[in-house]
């Protein structure tokens, strides 16, 4: 691993001049490395952080990667990591032009790091260094406690994937804004529907009073203080209330697990921390796959086609590009997918249709044509790279014109018992169920947490919120094994399972096997769930139905 | 950079500390033709958390997860067709029977044990009733063993033997003129006198074995059930691989209502689900290529066959007749049920007729059945594989 060549250097700060041209901004200072494919097969499972913490499973994953790549060897281009100064990785074999289109592709993810929210709690950590702190404190801990390290990091793994990230970055927000809470505000929001309970009649009615009284500038407050005498009192005791905040599961287990409040189990809360500060770390990276990939893709192509350098390798270009951003005609490619709808948002807010007008129109012909000449695309991409992430980019701005335009639909897959074959065909063409296919891909962990109510008398009770999904089984045992290794006592989780999973397997039996019994055409039966507890005792799972 | 071996050794420590182990052997298959695939043996673990279950439970019985895709046409149209018989002769043709852009990327690694396996398992593990048929083609085993005695140098010396020689040596220069009263501090010795054992390759001859794995691939075979056929095949392949250095010979069969054969292993454990079943054809072929090749002169012909248990030839009666003609020349059948989960307690088709031919008893030395759960674990599948060469 080293450094690029001055020369090499000298092309990515002229790519940087010429991007912050267009509007992306980043930190000035950048450190490429050149690096071998070998290189990259090592640093892959440290998700490419040279001084993330060892662990075994990382070693595994780099044996595995080896004897991949001598199967079927890859080249990368290149790869970025999010830290101060932004670091990223080449292969050494590149031409100069290449290098340019490459060195745009980095800077977009540079910017996309350093300027959308969902970063924002990175952005202030130097990774790089906090992992190398990490992993002496492993090292060290190693040294004396062998291998017994290796489980407390295997256990606290176990649940990373529950850090509350979306509430860590609402707190840092919240703090910022540093905005106490207005009269108006604890009236509506907690008075009124927490204290007094009002019905939902009374709750309008109060509402509109308070329009009303907004325009006609009577004091709305001296009727609340007549009827509700408490409410100034009330008032001023929630300001002096701290913003009670809930913990994640492994916040909790920090603070209040009996078993590592034992002197020589106090080592393990430092794993804890270390192992769910790196979780939180990457949960932006992992919700903005598409948008990420597809904003480099972008800028990549915009920056590079505006660029003398591109001359007498036009050719060159295309067959690069066409390999990283052509659709595929069955599949999905984020970084084709990203780009074309970060062009496709530009072009609809040039035009101005984001407005009222646009949506009104009923015609077809008349949506084409619609243009207001806004020509504020530019600026309007750089806010929604700001703003969203791949749930919301995608919910947001996937519509009709943008899967009519590029010919997009949901590819359905099927048997064909006659012809003894595999279809594939259009399932739908229509932008709500296209939205859906792809909100489907998303990242999204289960939502559980530890229900303070129920866990009393050593249990720990976590509890699975419902969401139409059920957990996977294999996986609960050795999780929870984990947790009451943490916990030092019994874990409870409550889940839903589909009550009714063997109906349709039967059936599917059926469809293959017409002689034996009649093929039933009937669709199956809407699935049922029931709620489920797993019950983790001296490392013995049972599981019985609520 | 820490060694594979090194990693298995952790994992074996994990059970004295009382937790499951969690690494796994999986090897990765890089398709080559005319059976000249590159196995590369990699580790491969699962980091267990709480995550949702991808199951899709409204989907319509024979419908796939939908993706996304581009290009023209209309809602409703079919736009490609993959067969899922494949045809033999059409190289990549085949896939992984999960269709393009499922960013597999020929990812073809399945998870098996086996070389743990061979390792652990080599001295359980015997081919059962191995009868010395002529010496067609040889199959040498070699073993490594300190047997041979060489005099100066050498891994170890061998004492007894050198004493002997000391004496022997003594007696002739006329060194010991009392029997009865050796001195040994006066003895003479010469380094030729010293003698070692040195490490030597034996071969060892065994009459040669055929291979024959028969797999169910009809519908009703799709997910669980074929994983787990399909790993217990492997494992048993990959012991013989690593047993006998390649030289058992194997044949493959795949069936559905007709059976085939393919030429390598890696097309035996991809090709995915087709239509319906009926075990007797896959008896039936072996019986025809054995006939016609006339294998049962030379080899020892052990056959392995892996399904969910359904047959529409629903009392078995065609089967039977094969197996029956099949016992007459054959060292071991071993047929591996795997139910569904749904089946419950029933018993299935193929275990039903099995039992009541009484094939199972009358020749209990030559064919063994092997009922497991679809769920079964790696244990569980070793277990069945004790069973079935036991």
């Amino acid at each position: 691993m080293e450094l690029v060549s001055q020369h090499v250097k000298g092309i990515m700060e002229e790519c940087k001049l010429r991007a912050m041209d267009h509007g992306l901004t980043f930190d000035d200072e950048t450190l490429e490395y050149i690096v071998t494919n070998r290189d990259m097969i090592e640093l892959s499972p440290k998700v490419m952080i040279p001084t993330l913490y060892d662990y075994w499973v990382h070693d595994v994953r780099v044996l595995s990667g080896k004897g991949m790549y001598e199967a079927y060897p890859s080249n990368p281009f290149e790869t970025v990591i999010n830290t101060r100064p932004a670091i990223s990785f080449y292969n050494d074999n590149n031409p100069d032009w290449l290098n340019v289109m490459i060195f745009y592709h980095v800077l977009g993810h540079i910017d996309f790091f350093q300027n959308n929210l969902f970063y924002k709690n990175t952005w202030d950590i130097d990774l790089t260094g906090q992992a190398l702190s990490d992993k002496r404190m492993i090292a060290k801990l190693r040294s004396e406690k062998g291998r017994w390290v290796d489980y407390a990091i295997e256990f606290a793994r176990g649940i990373d994937n529950l850090v509350g990230y979306h509430r860590e970055l609402n707190l840092n927000i919240l703090n910022e804004s540093k905005q106490p809470l207005n009269r108006t505000d604890f009236y509506f929001d907690i008075f009124l529907q927490k204290i007094k309970n009002v019905s939902h009649n009374d709750y309008l009615k109060e509402i509109t009073r308070y329009n009303e009284g907004l325009h006609n500038n009577g004091d709305f407050f001296n009727l609340v203080v007549n009827k509700y005498p408490e409410f100034e009192e009330l008032y001023r005791k929630e300001l002096l209330i701290k913003r009670k905040t809930e913990l994640d599961i492994m916040e909790y287990i920090i603070l209040n697990s009996a078993f590592l409040k034992e002197d020589e189990n106090e080592w393990i809360k430092a794993v804890l921390q270390i192992v769910r500060n790196t979780s939180l770390y990457f949960q932006p990276q992992i919700r903005t796959k598409i948008m990420n990939e597809g904003w480099a893709s972008y800028w990549h192509d915009y920056l590079f086609m505006r660029d003398d350098r591109i001359c007498g390798h036009e050719v060159d270009y295309a067959k690069v590009n066409a390999a990283v951003t052509s659709m595929p005609k069955v599949g999905l490619n984020p970084y084709a997918l990203g780009m074309r709808l970060f062009q496709h948002i530009k072009d609809m807010e040039d035009r101005g249709c984001y407005s009222f007008d646009y949506e009104l129109l009923k015609d077809e012909v008349e949506k084409k044509k619609f243009n207001k000449a806004k020509d504020s695309g530019s600026d309007y991409i750089l806010k929604v790279r700001e703003n969203f992430n791949d749930f919301t980019f995608i919910n947001s701005f996937i519509d009709q014109e943008f899967v009519t335009a590029h010919n997009l639909f949901v590819a359905g897959k099927r048997f064909n018992n006659e012809r003894m074959s595999i279809e594939y065909y259009i399932k739908s063409k229509k932008a709500e169920d296209y939205k859906e296919m792809l909100v489907d891909t998303l990242y999204h962990p289960p939502e559980i947490f530890v229900d303070l109510s129920l866990t009393k008398n050593g249990v720990l009770y976590l509890n699975h919120k419902f969401e139409s999904k059920p957990l996977k089984t294999d996986y609960i045992e050795n999780t929870m094994i984990g947790i009451e290794y943490l916990w030092g006592g019994p874990v409870h989780l409550e889940t839903s399972e589909p009550a009714t999973s063997g109906k349709t397997a039967a059936a599917y039996a059926n469809f293959w096997d017409p002689s034996s019994r009649q093929t039933e055409e009937k669709k199956p039966e809407p699935v049922k769930w029931k709620r489920m507890l797993y019950i983790m005792e001296n490392r013995k799972l049972h599981k019985r139905e609520l | 950079m820490i060694t594979l071996d090194e990693l298995l050794e952790k994992d074996r420590r994990r059970e004295e500390d009382g937790f499951k182990r969690k690494i796994r052997i999986g090897r990765i298959v890089k398709p080559g033709t005319g059976g000249k695939e590159k196995i590369i043996i990699v580790p491969t673990t699962v980091e267990e958390k709480f995550v949702h279950d991808e199951i899709r439970l409204e989907q319509e019985p024979g419908e796939g997860e939908p993706t996304g895709g581009t290009g023209e046409g209309e809602e409703g149209e079919v736009i490609g067709e993959q067969p899922v018989r494949p045809q033999e002769g059409e190289e990549g043709e085949e896939g992984a029977g999960e269709g393009p852009g499922q960013g597999e990327g020929g990812e073809h690694e399945l998870e098996s044990n086996a070389y743990e396996l061979g390792k652990v398992l080599s001295q359980d593990f015997q081919l059962p009733n191995l009868k010395d048929k002529g010496k067609k083609r040889t199959l040498a085993r070699y073993i490594y063993d300190l047997t041979d005695k060489n005099r100066g140098v050498g891994q170890i010396l061998d004492k007894k033997a050198t004493l002997k020689r000391i004496i022997e040596t003594n007696i002739t220069l006329g060194n010991i003129p009392d029997i009865s009263n050796i001195d040994s501090t006066k003895f003479i010795i010469s380094p030729q006198d010293l003698i070692y054992r040195i490490l030597s390759r034996e071969k060892d001859f065994e009459s040669q074995a055929l291979v024959f794995f028969l797999r169910d691939y009809s519908g009703s075979m799709s997910g669980k059930v074929t994983q787990t056929v399909v790993s217990q095949h492997v494992m048993l392949y990959s012991w013989l691989l690593y047993q006998y250095e390649k030289q058992v010979e194997t044949r493959f069969i795949l069936h559905d209502t007709e059976a085939k054969e393919v030429s390598d292993f890696y097309k035996y454990y991809s090709y995915k689900v087709a239509g319906g079943t009926k075990v007797a054809t896959a008896f039936k072929l072996v019986n025809d290529i054995v006939e016609r090749e006339n294998l049962a002169r030379d080899y020892n012909i052990y056959v392995f066959h892996g399904t969910d248990g359904d047959d529409w030839d629903k009392d078995g009666k065609q089967t039977i007749a094969e197996i029956e003609k099949m016992l007459t020349y054959v060292s071991r059948i071993g047929i591996s049920i795997v139910e569904h989960s749904y089946v419950g307690s029933k018993q299935t088709e193929v275990e039903n007729y099995l039992k009541s031919s009484g094939i199972l008893t009358k020749h209990s030395n030559l064919i063994k059945m092997d009922v497991l759960d679809e769920n079964a674990d790696d244990s569980r599948i070793i277990q069945g594989i004790k069973q079935l060469i036991s």
